[in-house]
């Protein structure tokens, strides 16, 4: 019975398209420079259709398009700068993995050093608080906590 | 009518959650014995219902009772029994039970094993736990039913997605949540003593057990994610800077840095309003990352459920939760007076330097994952930010803690002479230099990324083993004395270590695997490095509820056999979905990763060859990493902290 069903149900899907593995070997170019190049710039571009996945590792027909767009424009001499152009031009600047530096992108990419600058500084001063506090003794902790302390310390 | 128990048990255990909120902090405030008492009874009442409703899901599931609407949706008959079980949580409704389930269950261990802390920190401890289970069981109940009934049941289900049907990914969600909610503890524990009004070593203590228990299951969880995307993906890639990993992520950096600022609040009594608000923060990351999966905000492969009405609902639990303790901080942080004094450098500086680029790093991430929100509603701007930023911004604090933290490791507190310890470690640092100068020389292409990688890792490894060594005094039986370190101190070196072997095994897959891409005809042999592929064959086989093509791949390598494998190329009829199962030769130092494609016209298979070196190195330090945290766990000290009772230590040799 299981393995009737199997049969239906596979004959039921060869009428069905099966989706391609990312890269094929038809795209692959002649040029190994020329490929590397396209390899590249495909890991940085995203397939629109996906969740946060980028044409080179997509298997969706449109990022095999786009595969198919890059190769092409390497093939007729473009510049790598000049075929992220010519992607961004056609799908907008969401197909970029890597953002921009242009407008408010700044504080994206200026965030994590400001942190550091503000948390680095924040830092030093609480060290020099700390390397310059008078030694406090322990003395308002009631006997019986000095003692359960130290007896937990010592443990 | 089992499932109606287990539904009517999760609504008990709602009611008695709601009572241990209220009673045992109005009995803390008023201090009457009898109302504080009254915590620990219900904190494990509230967990043994809990568990009794998820026993009655799982026994839907494993009896494919089709009348329950997520066993429809989820499961199907001839699914492995393995897939059944994890199918519970292998869905949105099942996984927010698990969530809950697991948050009762620390709560019911810190009412078990909490037994020496004060009654008063107890019993307000247990209350905000239970308070976070009030939440979370009115989510289940009021928006993610997993008890509901279909009218008509259908003769069988809808089986689970393929890509989930995977040992590895099985127990993926519940070591993460175990993670996730073990912060919820420090949590707990922040805010009751927020309400104490005091944080002293004690506190330090007490709360670093359940930080560094939660940390071991993020670790845990974190690895075996990426280690089911390596395999199962079919291209090998094992961190894709994906939302939902990130979501993972951040919780498991501030963990990280909670761990270490707790050690400076039980040793130092320093850093305590800052160690405060990184347990506020920690569990806030964690809500949020619940937050990020659960409301599909955030389009991902993870979002499996995503609805908008949950998601308001885990915002408004966020909000309430870190905006409520962050507000109890701000109220309160000006009682919590740092008592220790140390110099610009020493041990506490360096765990102050970690804490801040622990911190920063997470900070990035997470300015990274919400930054395409922020640019569309604020400057208009529809754009993404993907793996090149997180490579690009992230890997330079990592860099950067790799490199000092065997110096910080090795300062001693108080006061410190950086010369003396850079200079006590100058054999760890000469053999990672000749490592990674050897491994320039040898590299074929000339990348720099490989070798640095093994010099930072390296660098963390040995100073590592030389801080162990430099303990055991200065002769006799020096290697005996070793052994016979504290295991927290063996806990410090195999998780360092652990990190160091993460970081160089990143950098070096990334520098030198090879890949290839081609058409191969049956009984062709193609070459990829120093390896031989021959296609011997390739069949249709039939699996218990999938068809695969399968295909037979000889490994040979300077004319020996290394392995027969087998790609294949599946189809699971119910789900109508294909899944890659590469086929990986694992090795040592080497994995060869194989993956059958579509059959071209002529004949011929597209084939994708990779070989990864060191892949395995990344779980491996990962696991290395959290086995350290067991050590240090298992550390009498921390037994003594974790209010076990003091027993005869029978067995153990003298110290």
């Amino acid at each position: 019975m299981k393995r009737l069903i199997l049969a239906v149900l596979a004959a039921l899907l060869l009428s069905l398209p099966i989706p391609s593995a990312a890269v094929q070997p038809d795209e692959v170019l002649a040029d190994p420079a020329l490929e590397e190049r396209a390899r590249d710039l495909s890991k940085g571009l995203r397939c629109l259709v996906c969740r946060n996945e980028s044409i080179d590792d997509s298997n969706a027909d449109l990022a095999r398009d786009l595969r198919l767009l890059v190769r092409e424009r390497l093939v007729a001499g473009d510049s790598n700068d000049e075929v992220i152009e010519f992607v961004v031009d056609r799908y907008g600047e969401f197909v970029l993995l890597k953002p921009t530096t242009t407008g408010a992108n700044w504080l994206l990419w200026a965030a994590g050093p400001l942190m550091l600058l503000l948390g680095g500084t924040m830092g030093l001063v609480y060290l020099r608080g700390r390397s310059r506090a008078p030694s406090k003794a322990e003395a308002d902790l009631t006997q019986e906590e000095q003692d359960r302390l130290k007896r937990i310390l010592d443990d | 009518m089992i499932t109606e128990l287990g539904h009517f048990a999760l609504v008990l255990a709602f009611m008695v959650a709601i009572v241990q909120t209220v009673v045992p902090l109005i009995g803390a405030h008023k201090r009457w014995p009898g109302w504080m008492a009254l915590a620990e009874p219900a904190a494990g009442l509230q967990f043994f219902l809990t568990a009794f409703a998820f026993a009655t899901l799982t026994w839907a599931f494993v009896n494919s009772d089709f009348s329950l609407r997520i066993v429809t949706s989820n499961s199907h008959s001839l699914k492995p029994m393995l897939y059944k079980i994890s199918g519970v949580w292998g869905n949105h409704e099942g996984s927010m039970l698990l969530w809950v389930l697991i948050v009762t269950l620390f709560g019911a261990m810190a009412a078990w094993f909490g037994s020496a802390l004060p009654p008063t920190l107890r019993a307000r401890v247990l209350s905000v736990q239970s308070a976070i289970a009030v939440a979370f069981f009115a989510f289940v109940l009021f928006t993610s039913n997993p008890f509901d009934r279909l009218a008509t049941p259908p003769f069988d289900g809808q089986g689970l997605n393929p890509l989930l049907q995977d040992p590895g990914l099985a127990f993926h969600p519940p070591f993460l949540y175990l993670g996730y909610v073990g912060l919820s503890m420090a949590f707990s524990f922040a805010v009751a003593a927020l309400i104490e009004g005091r944080v002293d070593a004690a506190w330090g203590r007490w709360v670093r057990p359940w930080t560094l228990a939660a940390w071991i299951f993020l670790t845990i969880g974190i690895a075996l994610g990426s280690w089911w995307a390596y395999y199962e993906l079919g291209w090998g890639g094992f961190w894709f800077w994906d939302p939902v990993e990130n979501a993972s992520f951040m919780p498991w950096l501030l963990a990280a840095a909670l761990l270490h600022s707790s050690i400076v609040v039980e040793k130092r009594e320093a850093l305590k309003s800052w160690t405060i608000l990184l347990a506020i923060l920690a569990f806030g990351f964690s809500l949020i990352g619940t937050f990020i999966v659960r409301s599909g905000l955030l389009t991902s492969v993870h979002a499996f459920a995503n609805d908008p009405e949950r998601g308001v609902f885990i915002l408004i639990i966020l909000a309430v939760f870190t905006g409520g303790a962050l507000t109890l901080f701000a109220a309160r942080a000006n009682t919590m007076e740092a008592r220790g004094v140390f110099s610009m450098v020493s041990r506490e500086s360096a765990l102050l330097a970690n804490n801040i680029l622990l911190a920063v790093a997470a900070f990035v991430v997470f300015f990274g994952t919400m930054w395409p929100i922020l640019a569309e509603m604020f400057f208009d701007r529809k754009l993404s930010v993907g793996a090149p930023y997180f490579n690009a911004a992230f890997t330079p604090f990592m860099v950067v803690l790799g490199a000092i933290l065997p110096i910080g490791a090795m300062l001693p507190w108080k006061r410190g002479k950086l010369g003396k310890v850079i200079w006590s470690l100058r054999y760890a640092l000469g053999l990672a230099v000749a490592l990674a100068a050897l491994v320039w020389a040898m590299q074929t292409e000339k990348t720099a990324l490989g070798p640095i990688g093994l010099l930072l890792g390296s660098w963390v490894v040995f100073g590592a083993i030389f801080d162990l060594w430099s303990r055991t005094g200065r002769s006799g039986n020096r290697f005996g004395r070793m052994l016979r370190l504290p295991r927290a101190d063996w806990g410090k070196a195999l998780a360092h270590s652990g990190l160091g072997i993460t970081m160089f095994a990143i950098s070096g897959l990334m520098a030198w695997e090879l890949e290839d891409i081609g058409v191969v005809q049956i009984g062709e042999t193609w070459e990829v490095g120093s390896f031989s592929l021959t296609l011997d064959k390739v069949e249709q086989v039939e699996g218990p509820n999938y068809l695969s093509t399968m295909g037979w791949v000889t490994l040979a390598r300077n004319g020996s056999e290394q392995a027969v494998l087998n790609p294949e190329k599946r189809q699971y009829p119910v789900s109508r979905m294909p899944t890659t199962e590469a086929a990986i030769d694992y090795r040592f130092l080497r994995d060869v990763y194989v993956v059958i494609g579509d059959s071209q016209a002529d004949g011929g298979y597209a084939m994708r060859t990779y070989v990864k070196p060191f892949a395995n190195w990344i779980w491996g330090g990962c696991i290395i990493m959290a086995l350290g945290g067991v050590f240090s766990l298992s550390d009498r000290r921390f037994r003594v902290a974790a209010g076990a009772r003091k027993t005869a230590q029978n067995g153990v040799p003298a110290e």
